[in-house]
């Protein structure tokens, strides 16, 4: 069973408009990289050039920030939700 | 890599049309610097990063104390230097601003400092400084031809959005975390909108929010229509230095959730003085958390420009924001002034509202106990000068947290209805 990763509507033109993504991949860094290699060019926009996460946007596996977690080595179980969300503001 | 000029944001709103005859000219990211047509957008497509407005330089300098004087005694004195609310028959307004610039001499010898100021926020219409965000947000999602408004909000910004809404017509749809204090919900749910309260922290309910506006076609006037929403916030420090007679103060205290409103405070003294409408003064700035929400401080601390998330537990939830998307440009701008952060504990929160209200007749909610409660310390610290003229914040009425002072406050006595009881009870 594969990993589900949710894509937001920004990221949606590198993937011809679909919001999900089914790949392969045991820890966050590979979830990421399938990405990259079936939409090229998602993973750069995910992480910057030194290959951390971009500071306003926020990945989720399941319902735990990963970064409560173990960032990008963060473990992706299969059949785990994986989401891209923009960093929003206060309220 | 070359920023993009101009990209295409993917739409999902009604229209993506120029809003009219502002000083506003298009978005442009914080990170990467990419410009964008006017949009409801408010994220970077090539790197998630933060969408701001830009202006014609030229237009704001159109702006003159004069103009700002005739113009009505409210927020939208300022709509010159705002990107929405240009049109009066669009413009979405209860009245906000133009709040009461309080001189707290009590308070201040209290202190033990020399000049004090409280600029009292609670006297908006829904009783916070959310009302002047949301009024430009929703002005601005009128223009845009939204016809459903809707926000993730700790309280303050429920009661807003769901009041403005109300009153221009518009649906409303609220999401509040399950747990927000009793007056807070009630305070939402009066004005008759969409109430949805999420088993879950205020960051849950952003992260869900974001998520639905991504799928669908809303103003949510702290996701997609940020930029604009965040723009309301500079009129707090308009009025601050219009309100001390057009100079700035010396030092400034604010409190601290997502750090945009301090930004903001900055960016409104910092253009006064550019535009000329003020004698360029330095002025510095300083940011007040919870302890048990204070992510921002600790990055203060540390020394650190990057904001290290937390999960929040404190009474003060209008700041209990663990994820503070704004925090590293709060930091940037405390630290270029001369600033400081500091955080406080919850007992020390009832502390500062009881001292505010019973030195100065300010009942503050729990946002203001902290920026009270931080200033004692940054003055116990020695990172906040005495002697100089200083303006606090308040930014939220008591009357929205009556829970964090109920436990600690009550009848001195309670007796029977005798003048004998009376004088039992050492009273008179």
């Amino acid at each position: 069973m594969s990993v589900t990763v949710r894509v937001p509507t920004i990221m949606r033109g590198l993937t011809s408009g679909v919001a999900e993504v089914a790949v392969e991949g045991g820890t966050l860094a590979q979830v990421l990289a399938a990405l990259d290699a079936a939409h090229p060019g998602t993973r750069g926009r995910v992480l910057d050039d030194g290959g951390r996460l971009r500071r306003f946007v926020n990945v989720y596996v399941g319902d735990e920030d990963v970064r409560f977690a173990s960032g990008l080595d963060t473990p992706t179980p299969a059949g785990t939700l994986v989401s891209i969300i923009p960093a929003v503001a206060g309220g | 890599m070359t920023p993009p000029t101009m990209s295409v944001l993917p739409a999902l709103h009604p229209s993506a049309t120029q809003l009219p005859s502002g000083p506003a000219t298009g978005l442009r990211c914080r990170e990467c610097g990419a410009t964008y047509p006017l949009a409801p957008e408010h994220v970077c497509v090539e790197c998630f990063g933060p969408l701001e407005v830009d202006y014609d330089l030229d237009a704001l300098r159109r702006v003159t104390r004069k103009s700002v004087a005739a113009g009505p005694p409210s927020m939208w004195r300022y709509v010159g230097l705002l990107p929405a609310g240009h049109d009066e028959a669009t413009r979405v307004s209860l009245g906000a601003g133009m709040t009461r610039l309080h001189r707290a001499d009590n308070l201040g010898r209290e202190l033990g400092m020399r000049r004090l100021w409280v600029k009292d926020d609670s006297g908006n219409p829904t009783h916070s400084f959310k009302d002047r965000v949301v009024s430009v947000a929703l002005s601005a999602a009128r223009e845009f031809g939204f016809t459903t408004v809707a926000c993730a909000s700790t309280g303050n910004l429920a009661n807003a959005v769901a009041a403005h809404a109300a009153q221009a017509n518009l649906a409303s749809v609220v999401l509040i975390p399950a747990d927000l204090e009793a007056g807070k919900v009630v305070s939402t749910a009066v004005y008759g909108g969409t109430l949805v309260a999420v088993d879950g922290t205020y960051d849950d309910v952003n992260r869900l929010c974001a998520e639905i506006a991504g799928e669908l076609p809303w103003a949510f006037v702290n996701v997609n229509l940020r930029p604009y929403y965040a723009e309301g916030s500079k009129t707090v420090g308009y009025e601050v230095a219009e309100q001390l007679g057009w100079r700035l103060p010396a030092q400034v205290v604010v409190p601290m959730a997502s750090g945009s409103l301090l930004t903001k405070v900055d960016k409104a003294f910092g253009e006064f003085g550019t535009l000329g409408l003020v004698e360029p003064s330095p002025y510095a700035v300083f940011g007040a958390q919870a302890s048990g929400c204070a992510p921002i401080s600790a990055a203060f601390r540390a020394g650190h420009d990057v904001v290290t998330p937390v999960r929040p537990a404190t009474i003060a939830k209008s700041l209990a924001i663990g994820n503070p998307a704004d925090g590293g440009y709060a930091l940037d701008s405390v630290r270029r002034t001369g600033g400081a952060v500091a955080d406080v504990p919850d007992e020390e929160i009832v502390a500062g509202i009881r001292l505010l209200a019973s030195t100065e007749g300010i009942f503050a909610e729990t946002a203001g106990g902290v920026t009270v409660a931080t200033l004692r310390r940054l003055l116990d610290g020695g990172l906040l000068d005495p002697a100089a003229e200083t303006v606090l914040l308040n930014t939220g009425d008591g009357l929205k947290t009556l829970d964090a002072v109920a436990p600690v406050v009550g009848p001195t006595a309670t007796i029977a209805p005798s003048l004998e009881a009376f004088r039992k009870a050492g009273l008179a």
